[in-house]
């Protein structure tokens, strides 16, 4: 035997070396390994800082006019931006993005709508996700009428499109930016309750279940400790592409008037109120669709790379 | 494959009427009372009690359901207060608006996603794979109502003057009027008869219109006040066609009839479009389906922002004067019309592929 190893002998070794790696360390591996992902990931972690950061960032305070500035400012209504360093006079109040409708700072409102919008990602998911696997579980786990009842229930919630449904919930409820959440939360809980019913089938007759039950397992045990671990990583892709969409359909709600109200910063509402004054005063409709964008384009890839990276028929391949 | 149509229509009943019933209870939870909300606050109590018994709302639960569901059984979706008019009549002519709007966007998308798709997978990992999957996951990510805009400020003024210059709202340039093609073609038509209706609801859509009556003016008008809306629209649905496509032709490609078909020297075209693409287009029709919702989803947002005096239009005036009735009746219809189209899907995916309707 020489010392060059066979393609064989190498797959042997890099799968007895796996044991020592955990899922989680190889997952991070591949992540970072994948451009798209670590694009993503970078457009986030900026996201992050802005939002933990605006109010050190932003020269104004997102709701104040510039009439009421101290000293007060003398500039008007949906002012373009004005940067000393390309161009602008020195001596006109600078505005990276210049001014909106009520002359606030539209860069002070932006920095603060990255908040707000991680916000309504983050919450309306976690809301879908939690009562999605609880209703998912319980359908997976007793099967028979219960599985029945809440999987045509959810079978009627994904006959809806998203959107539209969103809309009829919210004009019932009357808009506002916590009913818009509550609408978006309720329209994504089918695809969480699907995945982690479809993970609770697939593990529940295995033998480390029926061992557990054997050993005296009750059912909280049985389902939080053996079962719905493996509903996670499903979970984790899911959730993830999930914030995308949520934050796109809170924006365009926000956009029709029934999400967050003025003053509100919002980039869906921002985006929303300024639409007819696009020919006048474009940078009040690029700014916010632009960073609507760039948060849903990286929880996307984010969501694609995770997924790829969480695949386990892909576990030896990397 | 008739029982499994059979089975499949079975298995719509309970979900079309947990949609009738989620739209009832809908309109039931609003806050406040039906009659003061509509005769105003200072309604009488006789005057309150002779509303309810009028409009069954005196009745039990159980039957006012009963009566909302064969009033729809029977096309009656109530009345528009905004508009005066039974929503029937409001969707007969808002609907073609919408229709051909979500059309233009459905060509669209197929006709550029799927070449996109079967490019990128057939040269996997070249610049043209990646500039693909760029697009597609830029694509998915931009909100339509933005596009849309960006879209009006660059080809209505930023190119202001030259040949690319599109009309940036409406569906007809000021003064342009449509002759209804049964109109020019002399035919007499009962009106409220089936004929009538639906040669109406085909004229309303101003190409069909034109095209049939062969006036190339308004043919020509209403084509470019539709493409900027169309594309728009079409950025969601394209992206997923194209993503779809390319991970579908990824698959097959690695098939060993490819590998075959290769082998025996067939040529590489033949080998892509007979071979490869065939098999391909099977996930394919359930995207296109699918997207079709999307698209009409995505239409409240492009009318509003394209001015188009489509459902989605209708629905953002409707939700702006708190008319429930609009949202009620559109939400349902759309909902129904969902649950035929995925039935159709299903249908034409069973045909396509035998396995499925063997399970």
């Amino acid at each position: 035997m020489t010392a060059q190893t066979t393609p064989i002998q190498k797959l042997d070794s890099e799968a007895l070396s796996l044991d020592s790696v955990s899922l989680w360390q190889i997952t991070r591996r591949r992540l970072f390994r994948r451009k798209s992902s670590v694009v993503g990931m970078v457009i986030l972690a900026i996201l992050i800082f802005i939002a933990l950061t605006a109010q050190w960032l932003a020269p104004y305070s997102p709701t104040l006019s510039m009439l009421d500035a101290k000293p007060p400012e003398n500039i008007g209504k949906r002012s373009a931006p004005c940067i000393y360093l390309l161009g602008c006079s020195q001596d006109q109040p600078q505005h990276i993005m210049g001014t909106d409708g009520n002359i606030r700072d539209e860069f002070s409102r932006m920095l603060y709508g990255a908040r707000l919008s991680l916000m309504i990602g983050l919450s309306t998911v976690s809301f879908a996700i939690f009562v999605g696997t609880v209703l998912g579980a319980l359908g997976g786990y007793f099967g028979g009428w219960i599985d029945n009842v809440i999987m045509r229930v959810m079978d009627v919630l994904l006959a809806f499109p998203s959107l539209l449904l969103a809309i009829a919930i919210v004009t019932v409820l009357g808009p506002g930016l916590i009913n818009a959440l509550l609408a978006i939360g309720i329209v994504s809980i089918p695809a969480y309750a699907r995945v982690v019913r479809g993970s609770v089938l697939s593990v529940r007759e295995m033998d480390y279940v029926s061992a557990t039950r054997a050993l005296g397992g009750n059912t909280y045990e049985i389902l939080f400790k053996r079962i719905l671990p493996n509903a996670l990583t499903p979970l984790i892709v899911q959730g993830t592409l999930g914030i995308a969409t949520a934050i796109l359909d809170a924006a365009a709600l926000s956009f029709l008037g029934l999400g967050a109200q003025p003053p509100t910063p919002e980039w869906g509402s921002m985006l929303g109120a300024e639409r007819n004054q696009v020919f006048t005063a474009p940078h009040l409709v690029f700014y916010p669709g632009l960073a609507i964008m760039l948060t849903v384009l990286a929880f996307n890839l984010l969501g694609d790379g995770l997924r790829d990276a969480l695949d386990p028929r892909l576990a030896h391949v990397s | 494959m008739a029982s499994y149509i059979l089975r499949r229509l079975v298995l719509s009943i309970p979900v079309l009427f947990g949609i009738l019933f989620a739209t009832f209870a809908l309109a039931r939870i609003i806050p406040g009372d039906p009659c003061r909300a509509m005769l105003g606050e200072k309604a009488t109590k006789v005057v309150c009690d002779e509303f309810n018994h009028r409009h069954g709302l005196d009745k039990p639960i159980i039957v006012q359901f009963g009566v909302y569901v064969n009033e729809i059984a029977h096309g009656d979706f109530g009345n528009s207060f905004r508009y005066s008019k039974p929503i029937t009549a409001l969707l007969m002519e808002r609907l073609p608006i919408t229709f051909e709007l979500s059309l233009a966007a459905l060509l669209f998308s197929v006709i550029v996603g799927i070449p996109l798709g079967v490019i990128a997978a057939v040269r996997h990992n070249s610049w043209a794979d990646v500039l693909t999957m760029l697009w597609a996951n830029i694509g998915v990510s931009m909100p339509v109502f933005w596009l849309g805009l960006m879209l009006a400020y660059v080809f209505a003024l930023t190119l202001k003057g030259t040949i690319f210059q599109l009309p940036p709202s409406g569906r007809l340039s000021a003064g342009v009027i449509t002759i209804p093609f049964f109109e020019v073609w002399g035919l007499q038509l009962t009106a409220g008869s089936f004929s009538y209706r639906l040669a109406d609801f085909i004229s309303r859509m101003n190409i069909f219109n034109s095209i049939l009556s062969a006036d190339w003016e308004v043919l020509k008008d209403a084509t470019i006040h539709l493409i900027l809306p169309a594309f728009a629209l079409s950025t969601i649905p394209m992206a997923l066609i194209a993503r779809m496509t390319r991970s579908s032709m990824l698959e097959v490609l690695g098939q060993d009839y490819i590998r075959t078909a290769r082998a025996k020297g067939l040529a590489r075209r033949a080998v892509i479009l007979k071979h490869a693409f065939r098999n391909a287009l099977l996930p394919l029709a359930t995207v296109v389906g699918l997207s079709l919702g999307g698209l009409l989803g995505g239409a409240v947002l492009t009318e509003t922002v394209f001015n188009l005096s489509g459902v989605g239009r209708i629905l953002y005036d409707g939700i702006t004067a708190r008319d429930y009735g609009i949202v009620q009746g559109f939400t349902v219809v759309i909902a129904i019309f969902f649950v035929v189209l995925n039935l159709l899907v299903d249908i034409s995916y069973a045909y396509l592929d035998p396995r499925i309707r063997l399970d």
